[in-house]
């Protein structure tokens, strides 16, 4: 969580100047991909909560599907920014594409982590590990998950505003 | 809330019961991977003295070439070997002394040494807990800083040398192994030093802030904590918020260096041939760089703020004086450091608006400082002043602070530090600020807590040869560099002799070398008493200085989980010294009111 909460302001920081560059359009089905996938997290929490642990195991793959899908789709945004000549790095790449870049990898490194908790968290609820009584690990990955779904918003809205 | 604090207490009994029938622990878990507070503050502490006297010797390289730019160094071909051509020193090699003192002195003593040290040692000594909230992430945060410590060790031995951009390491220079032999390997290395470090510093900053929130012992109010530990929780809050900005400067240069963006590097000419980088900004690192830079220093001399409070005033036997004027004044500078940080900036071609409004937030800063000054001041006004060695070097704090803060104040008018910038006269400011402030803070500390960690006395009459010639070592080599910024002197020179303005400054650029070498040699002293005494010292009493705060009611060397028997609880403040009416000149902060009839105040009475 406090990871998380650094990684905020790492990301956030970073909002420094940069030139005009055309948002690949898939951003837009992943946000929703994200928004979905925190709407199926919340699901897994109020499942355990009330120990539905059918649900929980449902809705936590579910989230995981989702959380992957988010990450394959923002490969494929990074596919659309090198077919529209848009580098990370060398020749011919400037600052505002290489800021996509870092603020999507670094974003993405922290859901990958973020994925590997929910993985965990997953197959703790395949052993009855998580229920009412236990509810402690779900509840930081779902607040951890929040706020990463939250933390892609907001970069999302900002690089709409800015770009 | 209140649910949280019962099962805090559990959890307190539980560790407690635990620790009763705790199995004795092997030489490893205590020593090397021991997850106790005091060992490790002991671990930082010592890895921070090493780095002190690397980082000391260091500066004293340069300074001899400073000192003596004509003399040739072939004695110094043993430790040197290939930096000295033909007597000379490298100027390269030069450049890279400068960073790693400056890296050395800034992150790896005067951060992780002395808040490692003391937050760790202290916090749960002060506050009445058991350990640190998490000790193995405690554990963590020390092994990732020694990592660290050693990845940027090392990096003095490479062949191309060490980083040499200088401690801010501002690109393009940093960025481009082609300009400069240290901006190679040497760079790489730092950066992943820095990161580590980073980690390490989080980790640490994580676990205290929950200490001190979670694990108060009964009674212990957040206004009833000693300033030390309002000190350490607010550096912690800073650590935490200032330094991923580090990271991610850090990382943004690792992407320049090695993966060729241009976040940083724009239009750039080597040897004639242009580089590709395009769009980038340099000053951009700067913002990023001195958004962490400007609350770091405040980090490494807010702790030392928290040590003098709390030695000054129990050893002028007297109450703090405005003990929330000085936790509000800690809060202002803590605030105000995140919004000054373009004043190290103001000739980067800023808008003059800007800079003047980046003019009046710094010269802010000076009022909280001013507070706690008089506050120090007025404490040991007319108190039974105990000159201790640790009192000592308090006092020598609170001079050293108000002699680099006044010349903060002329660096702060935007207009001045166009003459002024990259001068010595920077140079001055900041080593009496916070260089020797920030370590007299850490002397002060050394000496007055060596009893509780070590459970003997460190001699006094040592301490103070070691203060005076410290003391006086310190203003010998830093105030004449105050002549030589004003004189347009500027920093990070390799040699100056070919400049006619300047060559009338020789003698007294060797007489502030001379006075570095006394003030180094000095330290030597300092480190036979520490060690002797931690083998051979006067065995110390449970509370030799007669102090008010829990760390006092330990045995006289206290043991695994910090009291023998339960925790104690609190009932008053940390400060009352010299109380009317009280049997001693002290009241420890275990003692309830219904003790001290005879020397309650009126509104104390209701407490009884
Ligand atoms: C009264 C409060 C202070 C003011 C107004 C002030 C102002 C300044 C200014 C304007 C500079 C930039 C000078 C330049 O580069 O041209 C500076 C540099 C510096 N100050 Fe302060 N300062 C104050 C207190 C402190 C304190 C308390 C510390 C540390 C504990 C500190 C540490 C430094 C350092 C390390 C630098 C130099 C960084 C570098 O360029 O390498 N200052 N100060
Ligand atoms: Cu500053």
């Amino acid at each position: 969580m406090f990871a998380a909460f650094t990684s905020a302001y790492i990301v956030r920081r970073e909002e420094g100047n940069w030139l005009e560059f055309d948002l690949p359009s898939i951003l837009l089905v992943n946000t929703a991909v994200i928004i979905l996938s925190s709407v199926s997290m919340q699901l897994a929490h109020n499942a355990a909560k009330k120990d539905n642990l059918g649900t929980l195991k449902t809705m936590l793959l579910i989230t995981l599907v989702l959380g992957i899908a988010f990450l394959v789709g923002q490969w494929y945004g990074w596919a659309d920014l090198v077919q529209h000549n848009i580098y990370f790095g060398g020749t011919g790449s400037n600052p505002s594409g290489s800021f996509l870049y870092v603020l999507t990898g670094v974003h993405g490194f922290h859901l990958i982590t973020g994925l590997i908790f929910v993985l965990i968290v997953f197959l703790s609820s395949l052993k009855y590990k998580v229920h009412s009584k236990n509810m402690l690990r779900i509840q930081l990955c779902t607040v951890y998950w929040h706020f990463l779904g939250g933390l892609w918003l907001y970069l999302y809205i900002f690089l709409r505003i800015n770009h | 809330m209140s649910s949280t604090d019962i099962s805090i207490n559990e959890e307190v009994h539980h560790a407690h019961e635990e620790h009763d029938h705790h199995h004795e622990q092997n030489f490893i878990e205590k020593y090397i991977f021991s997850q106790d507070h005091k060992t490790i503050a002991k671990q930082f502490l010592f890895t921070g003295i090493a780095w002190a006297f690397i980082g000391g010797f260091l500066s004293i390289l340069f300074r001899l070439q400073l000192g003596w730019p004509e003399a040739t160094f072939t004695f110094l071909e043993p430790i040197l070997g290939g930096w000295i051509e033909n007597g000379k020193l490298n100027p390269e090699f030069y450049l890279a002394l400068v960073t790693m003192h400056g890296t050395i002195m800034v992150f790896f003593v005067l951060t992780a040494g002395l808040s490692g040290t003391f937050s760790n040692f202290l916090i749960p000594l002060q506050l009445g807990a058991r350990d640190m909230a998490s000790g193995f992430m405690n554990m963590l945060s020390f092994w990732i800083f020694f990592l660290s410590s050693i990845v940027l060790f090392s990096s003095l031995f490479i062949s191309t040398g060490p980083a040499a951009g200088g401690w801010t390491v501002y690109p393009p220079l940093s960025a481009l192994p082609e300009a400069i032999q240290g901006s190679g390997d040497g760079m790489t290395m730092w950066l992943i030093a820095m990161a580590l470090f980073i980690v390490s510093q989080l980790l640490g900053g994580v676990n205290y802030i929950t200490t001190i929130i979670n694990l108060r012992t009964k009674g212990m109010s957040m206004t009833k904590m000693p300033l030390t530990i309002w000190a350490f929780f607010l550096t912690a809050i800073l650590g935490l918020l200032a330094f991923p900005v580090l990271l991610s400067a850090s990382l943004l240069l690792i992407f320049d260096r090695s993966f060729g963006t241009s976040f940083f590097l724009s239009d750039i000419y080597i040897a004639g041939q242009a580089l590709t980088n395009t769009g980038g900004s340099p000053i951009l690192f700067q913002h990023l760089f001195w958004f962490l830079g400007h609350p770091e220093v405040y980090i490494v001399i807010m702790p030392a703020m928290g040590l003098v409070s709390e030695v000054i005033a129990t050893n002028s036997r007297k109450p703090i004086f405005g003990y929330r004027a000085m936790i509000g004044s800690l809060i202002g500078i803590s605030v105000l450091s995140f919004v000054v940080w373009a004043h190290h900036m103001f000739v980067t071609g800023m808008n003059p608006f800007l800079g003047s409004v980046f003019m009046f937030l710094t010269l802010i800063i000076a009022v909280p400082s001013a507070v706690k000054v008089f506050n120090w001041i007025a404490t040991l006004w007319r108190g039974n002043i105990r000159f201790t060695a640790a009192m000592m070097f308090a006092i020598g704090f609170v001079s050293l602070f108000i002699s680099g803060g006044l010349t903060g104040i002329i660096l702060g008018n935007s207009s001045l530090d166009i003459q002024l910038h990259d001068t010595y006269f920077v140079v001055a400011h900041f080593h009496l600020v916070m260089g020797a402030a920030a370590f007299f803070g850490m002397f002060c500390g050394v000496y007055h807590w060596f009893p509780k960690m070590f459970g003997r006395m460190m001699d006094e009459k040592l301490g103070a040869v070691h203060f005076w010639l410290t003391f006086i070592a310190v203003y010998l080599v830093f105030m004449p560099m105050h002549y030589l910024g004003i004189a347009g002197f500027p920093r990070r020179y390799y040699n100056w002799t070919g400049f006619e303005t300047f060559n009338i400054f020789t003698d007294m650029n060797t007489f502030i070398s001379i006075s570095a070498i006394l003030g180094f040699s000095a330290q030597f002293i300092f480190l036979f008493n520490f060690i002797y005494s931690i083998y051979r010292g006067r065995r110390a009493s449970a509370n030799p200085w007669h102090s008010n705060t829990l760390e006092w009611t330990t045995p006289a060397l206290p043991g695994h989980g910090n009291w023998p028997g339960e925790i104690p609880a609190v009932y008053r403040w940390p400060y009352d010294y010299s109380k009317p009416g009280a049997a001693e000149d002290y009241i420890p902060q275990t003692v309830p009111f219904s003790q001290t009839a005879s020397s309650n105040l009126p509104h104390e009475r209701e407490l009884e």
